[in-house]
């Protein structure tokens, strides 16, 4: 079932437009070739109306493709029957909190995608202790969502995912509405699953650091597929950001203008890390 | 308003009554309620009161929850003792205000009324006192279920009451923010009459219902990604099993509607 490349995700050739809209400017998707690989970690990024969410929504069955296929493991997502395995395989995570949030409990909203799969109840309460105690929310397990924090509440909604034991997470600008120590958070224990159980990743954000770590960064503009490649040749094209309306990370935005002045930094400074390093070599060599 | 919501009345604890099924305390208070109301005496209603107080001291839950339950039907309460004062005739004249008497058979009867309205409220309370809203809910989804053969989705009518209880503080907390919101800009929710203070409540009303309508929107695509499908077979994380002392609550209790039946005392 699963393909040569061992891809979790393929999409072929897709085109998606929204219904209704009369004069389009542009369909939301056009030609869409993108495969993601076993445990792989790829950030998608763009500007706003770019169709990052849209193929999001495609990869997850929410969405089918006017044109083109989807894959998941295999198997299309337009098939009815083979709903159920597709969501299971690739868990969605959202951008609002609050809105994705089911059940009265932190434990019961853990449990509900296994109770929409009709699992044992004996096997719904081991998979729930397990994925707490993998993302340490046992403490957190009888509270309402309400009494939650942003980041908290998006680590339930990834132990909600986590429990169905995907080979994917798609995740929407997970910690676009987080404060910065909970999208610390959020975004360690993504990479930290997706290290350790080789669970891919589908990441969509706006905050270029957060892309810069990914293994693959994929850019969208207008309902294609722009540039693909390593976050070292991708974000350090800061006239290709640029053009788009996004900014590089702000290592490379800092290198950039550091060069412009005259020093000498190496081409793929990505991480704050690297550049104080660079700096200080530089340093030591006058 | 205060800071932490509490949902419904339940009052956290660990007696025997908290930890019955609830679709059995469900059961239970139906046929109480049944019972009360077909009890004649005041002897048998006094028996049911004192069994009510029993229950509530074995549940541990404090006095002032009593008062504080019985507190809304005082007003109905009232209305009633006064038709019954006013307007049953019977008996010996207690009391005469011009043309309006009071006679004794009213007094009787309105002060009988009242206590079994008592009553009723009581055991009522008690189930809402020790039962969690979800558990609540999923018990009268139990009760809905036959009538899904009457075209009721059962299941999903459950599922939109739990998802209801899940966003009442959310919802809570976002009123209050709007609230504030508004009064930041000069609003007024406070003075005026009451058609002007009900008109003041508009601004809050209408961004509350496009928001709440947005949050189902989110709320049914992310149930949807996780494999939720309408009429899908689910099941659930906590079984809802009935325990042996279950089954001797109800038998007590059945046998005790039965005593109380044939002996109407």
């Amino acid at each position: 079932m699963v393909s040569r490349s061992a891809a979790i995700v393929e999409a072929k050739n897709v085109d998606y437009y929204y219904p209704g809209e009369g004069e389009t400017v542009w369909p939301a998707l056009s030609g869409i070739n993108l495969t993601v690989a076993q445990g792989e970690y790829v950030a998608l990024i763009g500007p706003n109306g770019s169709g990052k969410t849209t193929l999001l929504k495609l990869f997850n069955a929410l969405l089918t493709p006017f044109g083109g296929e989807i894959l998941v493991q295999g198997i299309s997502t337009a098939n009815e029957e083979t709903l159920p395995a597709v969501r299971q395989a690739c868990g969605m995570i959202f951008q609002n909190p609050d809105n994705q949030l089911v059940a009265t409990t932190v434990e019961e909203d853990i449990a509900f995608g296994l109770e929409n799969l009709a699992l044992p109840p004996a096997e719904i309460r081991r998979r729930v202790e397990d994925v707490a105690c993998l993302l340490g929310l046992r403490k957190l397990l009888r509270q309402p969502p309400h009494l939650l924090s942003g980041g908290e509440k998006q680590k339930v909604a990834i132990a909600g995912v986590l429990a169905m034991e995907p080979r994917c997470i798609l995740m929407d600008e997970p910690t676009a509405m987080l404060d910065p120590a909970g999208r610390q958070d959020v975004i360690d224990t993504v990479r930290d699953l997706n290290k350790r159980q080789g669970i891919a990743v589908v990441h969509v954000t706006h905050f270029p650091e957060e892309a810069a770590w990914a293994d693959r960064i994929v850019v969208l503009n207008e309902g294609q597929l722009i540039v693909q490649g390593s976050p070292e040749d991708v974000l350090t094209d800061l006239s290709l950001l640029h053009e788009l309306k996004l900014q590089g990370p702000a290592a490379v935005e800092l290198a950039a203008l550091l060069r412009e002045d005259g020093y000498r930094l190496p081409p793929q400074i990505l991480h704050n890390r690297e550049l104080v390093d660079s700096i200080c070599s530089l340093e030591r060599k006058n | 308003m205060s800071r932490s919501i509490i949902l419904g009345q339940y009052l956290p604890g660990e007696s025997l009554i908290h930890r019955l099924n609830p679709r059995l305390k469900i059961l239970t208070l139906v046929l109480i309620l049944i019972l009360l109301f077909t009890l004649e005496t005041y002897s048998a209603l006094a028996a049911f009161l004192a069994f009510a107080l029993l229950l509530f001291a074995l549940a541990k839950v404090p006095f002032r929850y009593l008062l504080r339950g019985l507190r809304p039907v005082l007003f109905i309460a009232l209305f009633a003792l006064v038709i019954y004062f006013f307007f049953t005739s019977g008996g010996i004249v207690l009391v005469r205000i011009g043309f309006i008497t009071v006679e004794s058979e009213g007094v009787i009867e309105g002060l009988f009324i009242v206590t079994r309205l008592a009553a009723l409220v009581l055991f009522s309370l008690l189930v809402t006192l020790t039962t969690t809203p979800l558990s609540l809910t999923h018990g009268m989804g139990y009760f809905l279920k036959p009538l899904r053969y009457v075209g009721l989705p059962a299941e999903e009518v459950a599922m939109i009451m739990s998802v209801s209880l899940r966003f009442i503080p959310t919802l809570m907390e976002e009123s209050q923010r709007l609230m504030r919101a508004q009064l930041a800009r000069g609003a007024d929710f406070e003075t005026g009459s009451i058609f002007r203070k009900a008109r003041s409540l508009v601004p809050l009303i209408v961004p509350l219902f496009v928001s709440a309508f947005r949050r189902a929107d989110e709320l049914a695509l992310a149930m949807e990604a996780r494999c939720y499908r309408i009429g899908a077979k689910r099941t659930r994380m906590h079984e809802d099993v009935i325990l042996p002392r279950d089954w001797a609550v109800l038998a007590f209790v059945i046998m005790l509607l039965f005593v109380t039946y044939t002996f109407g005392f």
